[in-house]
């Protein structure tokens, strides 16, 4: 068991420097640097300015110079610029330039220094997934046993009324992007196109204070969006459990239909749906971008549309690693879990 | 709930039918049928697949399902109408009173539930008690079924228990609230012999122990012979012929009855001077049954106008107190008249020798930790352990042996799917034992052909036969042209005696008789030498075996083909093999000549597959040898002799000799070997399992 979490472990350190590489390849191309000098500088800057704005502050450094900066293996760059001033990466200004550490990265834990909020890139990305996380532990609440009663309803009994029409609920739940069904929501509850103003059409207010009133949209579009899919692989699994041989043992042993189904067909029929339920988390990850930006909820995913509109390298690459760690972790809970509810299954 | 206290009969049917409906049509699945099963009593119901045996079990459950619907006739248990019940009286019913007992015990065992929670559940549903009782009650049950160490198994999830152990298991739930009615649906069909042996042993002794009436499904008319006291036969969705086993099985009335006792290898029977006789035709489909007597068009006896008419109803057969037969003409019929040899053939002299085995082993490593990764540490399984033996030119050579022994390895090795770990395959003195099949040449790849067990996974489900045909033909490079392709597969087709229609039919079209046909024929098309066949008519029904096995021997003749012939059923091995060879957990521990293995000196392991071996036929005496325990798996054998940890004859070796050592071969007279540490004398004492009682 300890060997295959320390390889799950050694696999999520991989993905990380890969993932981040890209993105960091990515983020650093002439162009999205020039466009991140302009923002940072002045918008009319010329072509000489633009490098020279660059030059003094290491970003044309060769990339894996660069990367190795960022990860923390690489000394700083110290660069006395064109314009006379010293600038090194690990100078913090109120600190004289002489004793700085020579390195700065990951591996001190110095996350950079975020150029679109002019503050630390850890403390941003910690404050938001704080709120992303409260937003996401709701949609949880919420989503998952409704999408797993939705499904069992379905599947206990394959064709039947009550199968067909909660079927129909969930294809179209799950047919609706968030974009479609968070504007519809916030017409219907929010506006005064129906006069049912019973929500708010905004969750800035529930950043500070989150209540029923100011968080309910935000939480119902993107639960009602996965849990149609949930519902639908619970549904798929359970009627497939309903047919094996062993319920008609059950059945012809004399139990009754709600034991059967709760004590025989549930504990296998949440097998494959808890595998979807865990992979519903890095979905979420970028659920959210959608749904925070929608209802102005200043989460991770709002930090992250501002880090990329920015190209706010550092940033984004703190919000990467986030995320991997995120997906990951998510996906190793998965796995053991698993093993618990399928017997036939060892770690050892 | 308390149980219903009755004295009449246990289960009467009263010209039950049960139909199944589909948006097409509906289909009927079982017609005017009757059965009456005493009390005490065990009723065999007998019958090839689709012939609606399952659904009569099913319908005494009242468990149809959505589409399965009653529209005729009467199930009445214990004098109280089955139909009549609500949901709640049939669950009181279910499992307290009446009890089943599934073909496929892994299936029907939840796999995410401990046994102990399964069995338990019984008891506590029906009367009520605790759990602490019901426990207790579950160990003695345990106890009952022979299972060892009932503590760890009630904490053990059915995965971890060996298909023997987990059909114990089952029976064990059936008879937890002790039912007055048990339904055995094929309990055996999917264990070994030796295993199906020692569990019909466990279900006569508790039927006789507990008093419970029994309903024993089966194909296999030998299980039948020994478990039960009446019998139905059953055809097509009707009851043919019921009567009590002794009245069926030495007084058949029934023209198919008489049909089914002659297309079985029956000890007496062989291919040269007694062939089998094979029901012609193709049982019919549910909605394409004759008018008149099902099985009309099939029988010898048909007589146009009166057996086409009208539906035939069961006839009391004078003198007799419960034998029934449907037919019209069971007073016209002599029943007594021989089957008549229209064939007989000559033996065929073995030829030259076409394959040498010399001392051929394969070992697979196996990751111990198969699921996530290797640690480094591997384990050997010796599937195949120093196998040595010659095969001749139109030579048929049994391989005998249960799940495991590794006779399927072997024909992989031969057919050059795997390789061998040492020793070597000659073929025309060419070793091919290292060479895989995409490294041999055409024609030593269409020297060696196989014909598969299972005839419906074999073939393309989306070519036609032909297509098929003429693409295994292109792959051995026969002929110059498609015309020249085409006009040799319309010949096989011939020669496996399908109609040349045939060659454009898709293989969903077809039976599945004609499916191994197309099997076989596929087999031939290179002009095989060697033909490898791995249980070739296991999957098929009682009837078409005959035919397929035929079949085969016919095209031995003709093309002199050493046929390698795999099977675990020692009835067919004896009627069609010149030689046998036993196997263990991959050792030979038995080879020589048909009558050679089939009479004393046995190997042990042998002495015990015979006695496991179920006949269909009253006048056989058998010497009743149960094993103990299971096969013990190729991962972990025993030390020394593979068989010891079963071995009755054990203590007649000196010594832990059989603990500790791999015996010997011993090659008695005639060439006959055997591998076992017994001497000479004690073998020589062995008497023979199987005898013919004096008449």
């Amino acid at each position: 068991m300890a060997l295959f979490i320390l390889r799950r472990i050694a696999i999520m350190l991989f993905t990380s420097l890969c993932l981040t590489f890209v993105v960091f390849f990515l983020t650093n191309l002439y162009p999205n640097l020039e466009k991140m000098a302009k923002t940072q500088g002045n918008f009319r800057m010329n072509d000489e300015a633009v490098l020279s704005f660059l030059e003094n502050r290491g970003y044309l450094l060769p990339l894996p110079v660069k990367y190795g900066e960022w990860l923390g293996v690489y000394p700083g760059y110290v660069i006395e610029g064109s314009d006379g001033e010293i600038r090194g990466r690990c100078f913090k200004s109120d600190q004289i330039p002489s004793e700085a550490p020579r390195y700065c990265g990951i591996l001190q834990g110095y996350w950079g220094y975020s150029t679109r909020f002019k503050s630390d890139v850890w403390g941003i990305v910690t404050t938001r997934l704080g709120l992303t996380g409260i937003l996401m532990f709701w949609v949880m609440a919420l989503m998952v046993p409704s999408a797993l009663i939705i499904g069992i309803l379905a599947g206990m009994r394959e064709g039947s009324r009550t199968d067909r029409s909660l079927s129909t609920f969930s294809i179209v739940t799950t047919a609706t992007p968030e974009y479609v069904s968070g504007v519809i929501l916030i017409a219907v509850f929010a506006s005064s196109a129906f006069g049912l103003k019973w929500f708010k059409g905004t969750a800035t207010a529930a950043m500070d204070n989150p209540n029923l009133e100011n968080f309910f949209l935000p939480v119902v579009t993107i639960a009602i969006y996965g849990m149609g899919y949930i519902a639908r692989m619970t549904r798929a699994s359970m009627a497939e459990v309903m047919t094996a041989q062993y319920i008609r043992t059950a059945r012809l042993k004399g139990v009754s239909f709600p034991n059967i189904v709760l004590k025989h067909a549930l504990r296998n029929a949440l097998i494959a749906p808890f595998t979807v339920i865990m992979l519903q988390f890095p979905w979420l990850l970028n659920g959210v971008v959608i749904v925070e930006t929608l209802f102005n909820y200043k989460g991770f995913g709002w930090a992250l549309v501002q880090a990329a509109g920015n190209n706010d390298i550092e940033l984004l690459l703190g919000v990467s690693v986030v995320s991997v760690f995120v997906v990951l972790v998510t996906q190793l809970i998965s796995d053991i879990g698993y093993v618990y509810l399928n017997p036939r299954i060892s770690v050892t | 709930m308390s149980k219903i206290s009755y004295d009449g009969p246990i289960l009467e049917i009263d010209q039950l039918s049960i139909s199944f409906f589909t948006r097409l049509r509906e289909i009927p699945a079982v017609m005017d049928f009757s059965v009456v099963v005493q009390p005490g009593e065990a009723v065999g119901l007998v019958g090839e697949s689709g012939c609606g045996k399952s659904t009569v079990a099913l319908g005494v459950m009242q468990d149809l399902g959505v589409n399965g619907h009653i529209v005729g006739g009467k199930i009445k248990f214990k004098g109280q109408d089955l139909g009549k019940m609500s949901a709640e009286q049939l669950r009181d019913i279910r499992g307290n009173e009446i009890a089943m007992i599934y073909q496929e015990p892994m299936a029907s065992l939840n796999p995410a539930m401990k046994v102990g929670k399964q069995l338990i559940e019984v008891p506590i549903i029906h009367e009520g008690v605790s759990e602490k009782e019901a426990l207790r009650r579950a160990k003695e049950v345990l106890i009952d079924v022979k299972l060892p160490d009932p503590e760890r198994i009630l904490q053990s999830y059915p995965h971890q228990l060996s298909g023997g152990q987990q059909q114990r298991i089952v029976i064990a739930m059936a008879l937890m609230s002790k039912p007055s009615l048990l339904i055995l649906d094929e309990p055996t069909t999917a264990l070994d012999v030796t295993v199906e042996a020692a569990v019909v042993d466990l279900v006569k002794d508790l039927g006789k122990k507990y008093g419970t009436s029994m309903l024993f499904i089966s194909h296999n008319l030998g299980l039948i012979l020994e478990t039960c006291d009446q019998i139905c036969v059953m055809y097509s969705g009707e009851a043919v012929e019921t009567g009590s086993i002794s009245d069926v099985f030495d007084k058949m009335q029934h023209p198919y009855t008489q049909a089914l006792f002659r297309s079985i290898p029956l000890p007496g029977a062989d291919k040269n001077s007694r062939p089998l006789v094979a029901i012609p035709g193709n049982f019919p489909l549910p909605h394409e049954r004759p008018s008149g007597c099902n099985f009309g068009p099939r029988c010898n006896y048909f007589k146009d106008g009166l057996c086409n008419t009208q539906a035939i109803p069961m006839n009391k057969i004078k003198g007799f107190e419960r034998h029934f037969s449907r037919c019209s003409r069971i007073d016209e019929i002599d029943w007594d008249t021989p089957i008549s040899n229209s064939s007989q053939f000559e033996s065929l002299p073995p030829g030259d020798v076409v394959l040498k085995i010399d001392n051929l082993k394969k070992y697979y490593e196996v990751a111990a930790n198969a699921l996530f990764g290797s640690s480094g540490t591997y384990k050997t399984v010796k599937a195949n352990e120093t196998l040595s033996f010659e095969a001749r030119e139109s030579e048929t050579l049994a391989i005998v042996g249960e799940s495991g022994c590794g006779k399927s390895t072997f024909a992989k090795v031969l057919m050059g799917l795997e390789t061998a770990t040492d020793g070597g395959i000659l073929l025309d003195n060419e070793n091919i034992g290292s060479t895989p099949i995409e490294a041999r040449d055409t024609q030593t790849v269409a020297d060696i052909q196989m014909v598969f067990q299972n005839p419906f996974d074999t073939l393309n489900p989306s070519m036609t036969v032909g297509r098929q045909i003429v693409r295994a033909l292109e792959v051995f490079k026969y002929g110059q042209s498609d015309d020249e392709r085409n006009d040799r597969m319309l010949q096989l087709l011939d020669l496996v005696k399908l109609p040349r229609a045939f060659a454009t039919r898709m293989p969903r079209q077809l039976s599945g008789g004609q499916k191994q046909r197309v099997g076989i024929a596929r087999a031939f098309a290179g002009g095989a030498r060697i033909v490898v066949a791995d249980e070739p008519v296991s999957a098929l029904d009682v009837s078409v075996q005959a035919a397929v096995t035929d079949l085969l021997m016919e095209i031995q003749r003709k093309e002199k083909t050493t046929l390698l012939f795999i099977s675990h059923d020692l009835s067919i091995v004896r009627y069609l093999s010149d030689r046998v060879m036993v196997m263990y957990l991959g050792h030979v521990v038995e080879l020589g000549t048909t009558d050679q293995v089939f009479s004393p000196p046995y190997h042990p392991y042998t002495e015990a597959l015979l006695s496991a071996v179920p006949i269909a036929d009253t006048s056989i005496e058998k010497k009743h040898i149960v094993l103990e325990g299971d096969i013990p798996s190729a991962m972990n054998p025993p030390s020394g002799c593979p068989f010891q940890t079963r071995c009755r004859w054990k203590k007649d070796v000196p010594g832990s000799l059989c603990e500790t050592e791999v015996p010997p071969i011993k090659t008695l007279d005639g060439g006959h070997q055997i591998k076992c540490h017994l001497v000479k004398s004690k073998l020589e004492k062995m008497e023979p399992v199987i005898k013919i009682a004096a008449e």
